[in-house]
């Protein structure tokens, strides 16, 4: 099972700002190990985020976005104790869940 | 007059040390790399590292299966805030001084009750999935201290050979290149292509170089210690390897450490 | 049903209007994440043309409403570079990012949902300096700005 993310959820105004720094090797498959064998690609495809099932933001990703991915951006609305979930979907169709409570 | 070397690099890329005097870097590209390591500040990578060293910490480990809740790291069993900050120091029941890694080190042989290899086995991470345990839980160890000064006991006599020791390395010279550590970080305005190198022979660069370790560093994809960041000064030297956890090692990491105190340990930071 | 919109959902170029279908409530969310294929085509592509064509959108038009912000213009390291891109073009679908000397251009695509601010940060890979393209959607249509941000490789240390 993938690594947790680490998910800041504030409330700035009438917002809420979501940080999240995902863990993951964001694998380009262009890379080349020690024996001249190139390393697979292996990276987040797919990305949504939900606050009270709403969807308020969602991806598509290629290997370009830097390993151990971090996204920062606001929704209107929410109010402390919300729960914000993010999920992610690599390549391997392998995915992980996590939530915050807007604070 | 400047002299190009051509340094071949362990991984065989080419490597260019240009030893320049006064020639610093234009001030807006100075400044554009400032903004530049200022936009990485948030949602740094070491953040992960810290979590899973939290964990770690927590956890019963070893044959053993006693946690690191036991391990004294200078302040009292188990305590972690601003336990960074005052290492190294000297430590009674291993009659030795110890910087953070080797302390942990200590731990999970003496009381978790690992074989020293298998605590050894994983130092540095190596970019890819397989990680070390040493790394993660240096990070969450740090960042117990951050904002808090830091003061290394220099008057423990113990704590005060290793930093004199330490002086005596960061200014020897040696190796095929003849350099000691002082001949890329003795002076202002030096740099190696577009790094800036900090001079340690002052207070405020000694300050600014010790507090930012350990770091997430993106080359590497991994947080880095300063056990990391001696080793690869050593190997840029073409020094011999530098042992992990060696008296050497610490002397070097007591200088540094010694000559920040007073600063506020500021990691784990995110480098280039 | 029109056969543009018949072809934009064969090619799965349709997320950004499923997506947006679904945060409407005309769609139950996991319908939506169903037919959410990744559009392996659009990040295959070597051009703002060809990027353009795999989307199912038009050549986009220089807008001053699109700003990077959070951007150095020197970037240490090409494997972590700091974009932050805000759409001021009124009632923005998605964000996307391409890098133009990257293998692949298209590196990410934001979707908007109305009720998020159109702005965003994020860090992507740089194969070498490069013109960054924001691409904004835009009520149907497509905008883009540019800027260039240099990637060196530092020293040693730091």
């Amino acid at each position: 099972m993938a690594d947790p993310m680490k998910i800041r959820a504030n409330l700035v105004g009438d917002s809420t700002e979501v940080k999240v720094l995902m863990s993951h090797e964001m694998e380009t498959g262009q890379r080349k190990d020690a024996q001249g064998k190139t390393i697979p690609a292996w990276f987040i495809q797919k990305v949504k985020v939900t606050h009270n099932d709403k969807v308020v933001l969602a991806a598509q990703w290629g290997p370009a976005v830097s390993k151990n991915p971090f996204v920062s951006f606001k929704f209107k609305g929410g109010a402390k104790g919300d729960k914000v979930k993010i999920t992610w979907v690599d390549n391997h169709d392998d995915s992980r869940t996590d939530e915050a409570t807007i604070a | 007059m400047r002299t190009m070397i051509r340094l071949a690099v362990a991984a065989g890329a080419a490597a260019v040390f240009a030893a320049s005097t006064g020639a610093a870097l234009g001030e807006s590209t100075a400044d554009e790399i400032a903004k530049y390591r200022e936009a990485l500040q948030d949602g740094n990578p070491a953040e992960l590292w810290e979590a899973r060293g939290e964990e770690m910490w927590k956890a019963p480990r070893g044959p053993n299966k006693v946690s690191f809740e036991r391990c004294d790291l200078g302040l009292g069993p188990g305590v972690v805030k601003g336990a960074y900050a005052q290492l190294p120091r000297y430590f009674p029941d291993a009659k030795r001084v110890m910087d953070l890694e080797t302390r942990l080190v200590w731990c999970m042989v003496r009381q978790q009750g690992m074989s020293e290899a298998d605590a050894l086995k994983n130092t540095f991470g190596d970019g890819s999935a397989k990680r070390s345990d040493l790394e993660a839980l240096a990070a969450y160890v740090a960042s117990q201290s951050q904002g808090i000064r830091m003061h290394v006991a220099l008057d423990e006599p113990h704590v005060h050979d290793m930093y004199r020791l330490g002086e005596k390395m960061f200014y020897y010279r040696g190796g095929t290149h003849d350099f000691s550590c002082a001949t890329c970080h003795g002076d202002d305005g030096k740099r190696i292509r577009l790094q800036d190198l900090p001079n340690l022979t002052k207070v405020e660069g000694a300050r600014k170089a010790y507090t930012t370790w350990p770091a997430y560093r993106v080359s590497q994809g991994e947080v880095r210690t300063f056990q990391w960041r001696l080793n690869d000064c050593f190997r840029q030297q073409r020094f011999p390897e530098l042992a992990f956890g060696s008296d050497a090692s610490i002397a070097l990491t007591a200088y540094l450490a010694g000559r920040a105190n007073g600063a506020e340990y500021a990691g784990p930071a995110i480098k280039r | 049903m029109n056969t543009n919109r018949r072809h934009a959902l064969k090619t799965g170029s349709a997320l950004s209007l499923l997506t947006l279908v679904a945060a409407a409530g005309w769609l139950k969310p996991g319908e939506a994440a169903a037919a959410d294929a990744w559009n392996k085509s659009a990040f295959e592509t070597h051009s703002l043309d060809e990027t353009m064509k795999a989307l199912g959108g038009s050549s986009p038009v220089p807008s001053n409403d699109i700003v990077f912000f959070s951007t150095p213009d020197i970037a240490e390291n090409g494997a972590v570079v700091p974009v932050g891109i805000t759409s001021k073009v009124p009632q923005t679908e998605s964000i996307a990012i391409l890098i133009e000397k990257n293998p692949n251009m298209l590196a990410a695509v934001f979707d908007i949902p109305p009720g998020t601010d159109p702005s965003l940060t994020t860090r992507i890979k740089m194969a070498q300096t490069s013109n960054v393209y924001a691409l904004v959607k835009a009520n149907g249509k497509y905008y883009v700005t540019s800027k260039e941000i240099k990637v060196t490789l530092g020293g040693c240390g730091g």
